[in-house]
């Protein structure tokens, strides 16, 4: 038998919180779970520095992609096999590409990536393509299939239903992270009916849509995804650990180019300081490695690195103020000048943080054509974008809210505007 | 702070008036390509390359009331135009000034079509590919726009001409 239809003797299960049962009956899945890259995933949080708002908010990105991958094994095995539209030959592409479509993010990615101008879209087909575990499995499939599969996930794959099934405004992507991140987040928003979602999924042959009948059903994941973003994913605390986490890579770097020796030479960094990384260098990475080195860090004598370090480490997080860019924009520069009197860097000091910092695709109905809505297929056969029939959909698509905050040391200033009257000063100005 | 809001500001004072959403993000991102500094994450969807990032960041900047857009109805589709305002001009005197070529990559690019900006940006999003594949992905992406060997090459060309205005 051919490996790519081989079936392991006794199917597998992973116990799963959000979706009870992650069945694996591919001897191909079950091998590509067990590469040294997939297995990486384990070490890197799937929401970042929100654990330190949520606490329960530990789980990985392993978990994460388990989960989409059993969203879309039920939406072929159980909804679209057998359908016309559907081409059963997809099916093992589509299955990986689900599971490994996270392959490439890196420890605390968002940070990361943005520190040092990576993108981890990139790394997720340099590992499936490179010298590596998974590339290794996938080619006993077929010389091409890891091409395929990065295709898939890149977006260029020709069937355009594979596509939409991993990355569309209504993906196995999002469905599993929203449950996901609520569940562990412990928040109430972020549940939604996908079972029903499920069952009213048609195929067709641009993309998976929706039957009229489960409108309200897509409605309450839309509204999961709303409430999610303002409530867990841009709360005020966990940005205020990743504008210091950002803070602290950023001071690394600077220190690494201006000659700064560290006590504890930062040997998993300096190929990224020095842009000479390989992928190997960018696999070894994860977050207990980031972690150690803040801890380390701690003790540096660069006192700025050496205090960030400590803020994220013990969770003594800057305090933050709303802002209104419109109004205060002046503002900025006069508060940039007192905190330099004052002798605290404002670079890393006196940090704002929009909205727009951390992207989040609100539900737009194909504005020019940039993103495929998504559609309902109406009684009639005809497919209707989703905010032209809902009016809830219809409401929030079109609002906009945007947010800004600026970020301080507050306890610094309380503890010393005795000494210095300029703390009490800059104090003023934020808190007014 | 506000950098990165200031240099899309920036941008569109530079180029008078952006006509188009996919314009300027196909504008933006073909600049990015030329090595101007902008920050906004693209990722490749369904029409080519297109960074949520910069269609928050230019809402905010409605919002915020630096940038004015306007909803012109062109019949069959809806086009949204973008300017300074004079609130935007003031928040740009408090900010850096841009790079000297920024100003002709922008004239070049402005007085192209959304469509050619569009397989432009696309071809130098699979610019790591050999020739021949960079057109079939095109195709794949874009099946449904049939873009015609002249307009290929005319992308190509245009492609060629780009590096007169890349920072080094």
């Amino acid at each position: 038998m051919a490996y790519k239809d081989e079936k392991l003797v006794e199917e597998k299960v992973f116990k799963d919180p959000v979706h009870r049962y992650i069945h694996v009956h591919d001897k191909v899945i079950w091998d590509v779970i067990g590469t040294r890259e997939f297995q990486r995933l384990r070490r890197i949080k799937q929401l970042g520095t929100t654990y330190l708002v949520f606490h329960g908010a530990e789980h990985s990105r392993f978990q994460h992609s388990l989960g989409v991958y059993e969203i879309v094994r039920r939406i072929i095995d159980d909804g679209f096999s057998g359908r016309p539209e559907w081409n059963d030959d997809e099916r093992l592409v589509t299955l990986c590409a689900a599971l490994l479509h996270d392959l490439g993010h890196g420890p605390f990615s968002h940070a990361f990536e943005k520190v040092f101008n990576l993108d981890h879209e990139h790394f997720t087909q340099r590992i499936l393509l490179g010298d590596t575990e998974v590339n290794a499995v996938l080619r006993r499939v077929g010389s091409d299939f890891p091409q395929k599969v990065a295709d898939v996930i890149g977006k260029t794959y020709p069937d355009k239903l594979v596509v939409s099934l991993i990355s569309s405004q209504i993906d196995a992507d999002r469905m599993d992270y929203l449950q996901r991140d609520a569940y562990y987040t412990g928040v109430s928003y972020g549940h939604f009916d996908m079972e029903r979602i499920l069952r009213v999924m048609r195929p067709t042959e641009e993309q998976a849509v929706i039957k009229y009948s489960g409108m309200h059903a897509v409605e309450d994941y839309i509204m999961s995804r709303y409430q999610m973003y303002w409530q867990v994913y841009f709360h005020p605390v966990s940005r205020s650990a990743e504008v210091i986490l950002i803070k602290i890579l950023h001071r690394a770097k600077y220190l690494h180019e201006n000659g700064y020796v560290f006590s504890h030479e930062p040997v998993h960094f300096r190929s990224f300081f020095d842009r000479t990384f390989e992928l190997e260098d960018y696999i070894a990475l994860d977050e207990s490695i980031l972690l150690t080195y803040f801890q380390v860090w701690m003790k540096e004598e660069d006192t700025i690195v050496a205090d960030l370090c400590y803020r994220f480490i013990n969770r003594k997080l800057f305090q933050c103020a709303e802002f209104d860019p419109a109004t205060e924009y002046r503002k900025i520069g006069e508060l940039e000048q007192l905190f330099r009197e004052a002798g605290l860097d404002p670079e890393y000091y006196l940090l704002a943080d929009s909205s727009s910092d951390l992207p989040y695709d609100f539900y737009r109905p194909g504005e020019e054509n940039e993103r495929i809505p998504i559609y309902l297929q109406m009684p009639t056969g005809e497919l209707s974008e989703l905010s032209r029939s809902s009016d809830i959909v219809d409401a929030i698509s079109g609002k906009r809210r945007t947010d800004h905050k600026i970020y301080f040391p507050e306890d610094v200033l309380l503890e010393g505007k005795e000494q210095n009257p300029l703390y009490e000063r800059i104090l003023h100005m934020l808190k007014n | 702070m506000l950098q990165e809001h200031a240099k899309i500001v920036q941008f569109i004072s530079m180029a008078n008036e952006v006509n188009g959403r996919k314009k300027l993000q196909k504008m933006i991102y073909i600049a990015k390509k030329m090595n101007f500094p902008f920050a906004e994450k693209y990722e490749l969807h369904m029409y080519g390359p297109y960074s949520e990032e910069l269609t928050l960041r230019v809402e905010e900047l409605c919002e915020m009331g630096f940038l004015a857009e306007q909803c012109v109805d062109k019949g069959s589709y809806v086009q949204y135009s973008y300017h300074v305002t004079e609130e935007g001009t003031s928040f740009l005197e408090t900010t850096n000034t841009p790079h000297d070529l920024l100003t002709t990559c922008i004239d070049l690019l402005n007085v192209k079509s959304s469509r050619f900006l569009e397989l432009v940006s696309t071809l130098l999003y699979f610019d790591h590919l050999e020739t021949d594949e960079q057109i079939a992905k095109v195709h794949i992406v874009k099946n449904k726009l049939n873009f015609t060997e002249d307009e290929m090459t005319a992308a190509f060309g245009f492609i060629d001409e780009l590096p007169k205005c890349s920072v080094q």
